[in-house]
């Protein structure tokens, strides 16, 4: 467990305002910012090859939930789809929000865009129809209701991190707030 | 939108327990001394940090229930399987050490200019009416005239928080209870969960162009949320603080 974590047996949930309820037929999946825009929509993003695991995460909250099982398309597929050379993302969902994220975090096999959770689809209250999902930082960088990823030559700070929240976010350093 | 943004570092802070209060049967409030604290907004919360004799540290956060200016405080429910929440509510004297940072959160934060004059709802579900407590007091201290208007969800009325100060409230606040598990005899108030209908009554027309707050279990937050917007309220004046791990 990382320093100062607790475990739950339940499934918290923490967001700023109202669960975003988008109906899969308006919904799409974006990258941009790299040599050509490019998007998913649900149906192309659901046909994409998928992966199962089971992971533990860990809410800067203090709450660590265990052996979480979760379905979702690696984001090694999203982001091998393109051409690009930017070294951070800025993520954005549904309801505005976003979280700053380095590339390389997203690669190699550490993240998803997850639509599946406990063998059912991903509820809205957690992040449905689909969200990031990127269990070695702590949880406020796996974004609910994703719907895309902005490459970015810099690293901007997404709405926790404007409010003082670490930009990095590993919770094995305790990184919860800038200085951390 | 403006943030309260703190890039500097967090602190640890030694605080000293002042004034204790108890609340409810299952929830007191502290006054914390704070010598060098920086100041907060109406909404934010603390990290509080305990350190037993055998160095085994447990840190938890805690919504402050104290508007600016005023001594520090916090109010904090007791959950009975929980590793700080018992001592705070319990053992704790004036005069005890404990360690405190913060002020944390920048976006569930209300000031006197928030909303340009707009009509205030706040929603609480449980001790959810803590920061919302806050910011009825910061509206009361700054001399706002902003009408405000507490809907206020308790399982009984013996588990209502600041039931005297609530009981008084500043002109143009109206709190409004319901009690959804028992009532006092001759209740004449709402005793259900928050619903529609109860929304449609209690909320501020959306025309008005409210600023929601809706602070308490997820459930609570997800059922008046959702309802709020429903109501024609756009998502981004409703702002919400959700807390789960507690089991509802």
């Amino acid at each position: 467990m990382p320093p100062g974590q607790y475990v739950t047996a339940d499934f918290p949930v923490l967001s700023a305002g109202p669960t975003p309820h988008t109906p899969l037929t308006e919904w799409s999946f974006s990258i941009a910012g790299g040599r050509e825009p490019k998007m998913w929509t649900w149906e192309q993003f659901r046909s994409l090859p998928s992966e199962t695991l089971t992971t533990d995460i860990h809410c800067v909250t203090r709450w660590s939930k265990l052996d979480t099982s979760w379905e979702g398309v690696s984001l090694d597929v999203l982001l091998g789809a393109v051409d690009y050379d930017a070294p951070y993302v800025l993520a954005f969902s549904d309801g505005g929000y976003t979280t700053n994220l380095p590339v390389a975090d997203l690669l190699g096999g550490k993240a998803w865009v997850a639509f599946g959770y406990g063998g059912a689809p991903l509820g809205a209250e957690h992040g449905g129809p689909a969200r990031l999902l990127v269990p070695h930082l702590y949880f406020w960088k796996s974004a609910k209701w994703v719907r895309g990823l902005r490459l970015r030559a810099t690293d901007e700070p997404g709405f926790w991190e404007n409010y003082g929240y670490h930009m990095y976010g590993d919770p094995w350093r305790e990184q919860r707030y800038a200085g951390d | 939108m403006a943030g309260t943004a703190v890039r500097g570092r967090l602190t640890w802070q030694t605080a000293t327990v002042g004034a204790v209060t108890d609340e409810t049967a299952r929830t007191r409030t502290l006054r914390l001394e704070v010598p060098d604290w920086p100041g907060h907004e109406a909404g934010q919360h603390v990290d509080i940090r305990l350190t037993a004799d055998d160095g085994y540290q447990a840190e938890r956060a805690y919504s402050l229930a104290s508007a600016p200016g005023e001594p520090l405080a916090i109010t904090v429910e007791r959950l009975d399987d929980g590793e700080v929440s018992p001592y705070l509510t319990q053992d704790a004297q004036p005069g005890d050490q404990l360690e405190v940072r913060g002020p944390i959160g920048g976006y569930f934060v209300w000031e006197p200019g928030s909303g340009s004059g707009a009509p205030l709802l706040l929603a609480a579900g449980g001790s959810g009416v803590v920061p919302l407590r806050a910011i009825l007091r910061d509206r009361s201290r700054a001399g706002s005239s902003v009408p405000a208007r507490l809907l206020y969800s308790s399982r009984s009325w013996e588990d209502v928080i600041y039931q005297s100060e609530l009981g008084f409230p500043a002109d143009g606040v109206q709190v409004i209870y319901t009690l959804t598990r028992s009532q006092p005899p001759s209740w004449q108030g709402y005793a259900r969960r928050v619903d529609a209908q109860m929304l449609a009554e209690v909320a501020w027309p959306a025309a008005d162009k409210p600023l929601a707050y809706v602070c308490g279990p997820t459930s609570f937050v997800e059922s008046v949320a959702s309802g709020l917007v429903a109501l024609g309220y756009p998502a981004g004046r409703v702002k919400t603080e959700r807390f789960g791990a507690t089991g509802q």
